[in-house]
């Protein structure tokens, strides 16, 4: 079976899903023959066809409201922001109508449609192309915020999110899109959404996070189980609807918590994982909640854009500090 | 000199404001009097709606209302031209075109009384269209939409959305006309310029001479019609649905009509225009035109005209009982549809939230 990277389970997840439902549409801008920037879309118009792999205009607003109104007529279309920076002239559309439309209907008009954007920084692009801004949607009711961290993970949640009846938005962390390969066997078989997924068992401190960081986090697993330290990861997956039965029952386990993410750190959505484990955990912790998040500023252009990244030593002394605690 | 592009924009009006004819290709549907009668008829009970909408409001039964008093040409123009199957994406304010499409006035009402469940149109084909969007000109992407699945799946219908004078200033406007032409989408997009966006006059919209012309610039059929005029609002309707039901494009067609009440039932248009241009507005309403050339053609008489009208006010008095008796949802109802199933964590909130309710009673 072939080895595939994060980019290329996003483009086997699409094909498998339109060869088995006629009614997915790909839409948005350089997705058609140019297959999309990153290629996530790369050879799906000449198998489905120019109108099911749609060259919109440039206009996100357009892209983004054409969506809605194809889900409520019974397609289930997946659109592309090209980048997560791009992605706000789209947010009318989807807070005011996509995630809203079920309720504002009473069930009688539905919006099952998933959003794509390339994630985060960390690739050395340009201004307004390496964002992390994830919290921005998951406090909009009516919504799934989705990030895969893996090639299995892309593969599976991308299925789940099209299968939905309700809108998704579906972040895929660029910074990880070709980091590694690994065996995606392209059965069609989703993975669950509003799971987190516990990569590593560990006794001592959980490490909770989502996208590109997870590879961090696991780094910093294995360092400080060199020290000795058994660190628990958490892929929180799907961040709204928020599985924090799972969260709370490591941390209750390991009594420490730490929370990894690229966004900027004050309201991130590191802060409500952080209290919630306050209010639901807090007589099982043995240390402070430790945050491990961007700095509160805007993405710095390239040359010090890793600065701003959360760093496996960063986390490995946030994780050390909660255990130097108790 | 060379040209690089050349247009026009055809203004079509059929009757003068007094009703006299002012061309004589009247289009086929006029001559079924019947069927006129059957235009005016519903006009009429749009404006008896709006009437009583205003009047619950002001004695404190509704919240905030938005009238649709003038525009019963271009609201009825527009529902009577669509065929069932097609999909409407209106504005909030098309009373006249939704209740032509089986949306009960006891439905709006809820809605505007503070219920969700008014936007649950029980009858067809108003089941299938769109409840009317908010947020100004986001309906028009959303017929866009509707009209690429219809071209998908190769189904001979056409999404209508419409918008005000204001709306057309905005993004989402130009971007559903813009890919309707190209993609060649069976789409109309009806803008009803009442000349006034709350406050705002049409002049400070736009400094095109005409609306219709943006229409030109995304390559759709375009034209103005004389709003209060259904019968020119009918035709340039019939005509722009064909169109785009035989896959020939989309259009765009402004109706141009007048807003004879305020915004909302919130809004005090004294504030801002002044009363003669409120009376040459009433000079050119749209139920005059059409009661004196069905009242020429022998078809309508002030018999028919009382006895209509107090079957609308039977017909909205039991409207509005209909909805005085609705009992508010319980507050479940706020969580149930946020997601086809509620999730584990929202479904915490939603114990909360009962049990808070319990202990009230």
């Amino acid at each position: 079976m072939a080895q595939i990277t994060l980019i290329e389970a996003v483009t086997q997840a699409l094909a498998y899903e339109m060869a088995h439902d006629d009614s997915v549409v790909v839409l948005g801008e350089d997705v058609g023959v140019n297959g999309g920037v990153f290629r996530a879309t790369q050879g799906l118009q000449q198998k489905f066809g120019e109108l099911r792999v749609l060259d919109t205009p440039l206009d996100e607003t357009t892209i983004a409201g054409v969506t809605v109104g194809l889900a409520v007529q019974g397609m289930k279309p997946v659109a592309e922001a090209q980048f997560e920076g791009f992605i706000y002239p789209m947010m009318e559309q989807i807070a005011c109508h996509a995630a809203r439309m079920r309720n504002r209907t009473r069930g009688r008009l539905t919006v099952p449609a998933v959003w794509r954007a390339p994630w985060g920084g960390g690739i050395h692009a340009p201004e307004h192309h390496s964002e992390a801004n994830e919290h921005l949607f998951t406090n909009i009711p009516g919504l799934r915020v989705v990030m895969p961290s893996s090639p299995a993970r892309a593969y599976g949640l991308l299925l789940a999110a099209i299968r939905d009846p309700d809108p998704v938005m579906f972040f895929e962390p660029k910074r990880i899109y070709r980091q590694y390969k690994e065996e995606v066997p392209d059965d069609g078989e989703a993975l669950p959404l509003d799971v987190c997924f516990v990569l590593r068992d560990g006794t001592d401190v959980t490490l909770v996070t989502w996208g590109a960081p997870v590879k961090e986090c696991l780094e910093a697993a294995d360092a400080l189980a060199e020290q000795g330290i058994s660190a628990e990861v958490i892929d929180v997956a799907t961040l709204t609807p928020l599985d924090f039965d799972t969260i709370a029952e490591s941390v209750s386990k390991t009594g420490r918590c730490v929370i990894v993410h690229e966004a900027p750190k004050t309201a991130g959505f590191g802060a409500e994982i952080a209290a919630r484990v306050a209010e639901e955990c807090l007589y099982d912790l043995l240390a402070p909640v430790e945050r491990v998040a961007g700095y509160d500023i805007h993405t710095p252009l390239y040359r010090l854009e890793m600065k701003q990244l959360p760093s496996t030593s960063r986390i490995v002394e946030a994780a050390r500090r909660a255990l130097a605690a108790s | 000199m060379s040209i690089a592009a050349k247009f026009e924009i055809e203004y079509l009006q059929y009757l003068d404001a007094e009703g006299n004819q002012v061309r004589d290709d009247l289009p086929a549907f006029t001559q079924d009097l019947e069927y006129m009668v059957k235009l005016y008829k519903l006009m009429m009970s749009t404006r008896v709606f709006d009437a009583k909408s205003i009047a619950l409001q002001r004695t404190g039964k509704l919240g905030t209302y938005a009238s649709c008093l003038g525009h019963e040409a271009a609201h009825v123009g527009i529902g009577s031209a669509m065929k069932p199957e097609d999909v409407f994406a209106p504005s909030y304010r098309e009373y006249g075109a939704q209740l032509y499409r089986g949306v009960q006035p006891r439905e709006v009402y809820m809605y505007w009384g503070g219920d969700e469940r008014g936007n649950d149109y029980q009858n067809e084909p108003a089941r299938h269209d769109f409840a009317w969007s908010v947020p100004i000109a986001t309906q028009c992407l959303h017929a866009a939409g509707s009209a690429l699945a219809f071209k998908i799946r190769g189904e001979k219908r056409v999404a209508v959305c419409t918008i005000g004078d204001g709306g057309s200033s905005k993004g989402d406007f130009y971007g559903a006309i813009n890919i309707a032409g190209a993609q060649q989408l069976p789409m109309v997009a009806v803008i009803v310029n009442n000349q006034w966006a709350i406050s705002v006059p049409r002049k400070i919209q736009s400094g095109a001479p005409t609306l219709a012309q943006k229409g030109i610039a995304a390559g759709l059929y375009s034209i103005q019609v004389d709003g209060n005029d259904i019968i020119a609002v009918r035709k340039a309707m019939e005509d722009a649905l064909e169109r785009a039901r035989n896959g020939e494009g989309g259009s765009v067609i402004e109706a141009v009509t007048y807003r004879l009440g305020d915004h909302t039932t919130a809004d005090d248009a004294r504030r801002y225009r002044g009363e003669d241009e409120v009376k040459e507005g009433w000079s050119k309403e749209p139920m005059k035109r059409l009661r004196n050339w069905l009242v020429a053609k022998g078809v309508w008489d002030d018999a028919k005209e009382e006895a209509w009208k107090a079957e609308c006010d039977e017909w909205m008095d039991s409207e509005v009982n209909a909805y005085l008796e609705t009992k508010t949802q319980p507050v479940t109802a706020m969580f149930d549809y946020t997601y086809a199933e509620i999730p584990a964590d929202l479904e915490k909130q939603r114990e909360l939230a009962l049990a808070l309710e319990k202990k009230a009673h």
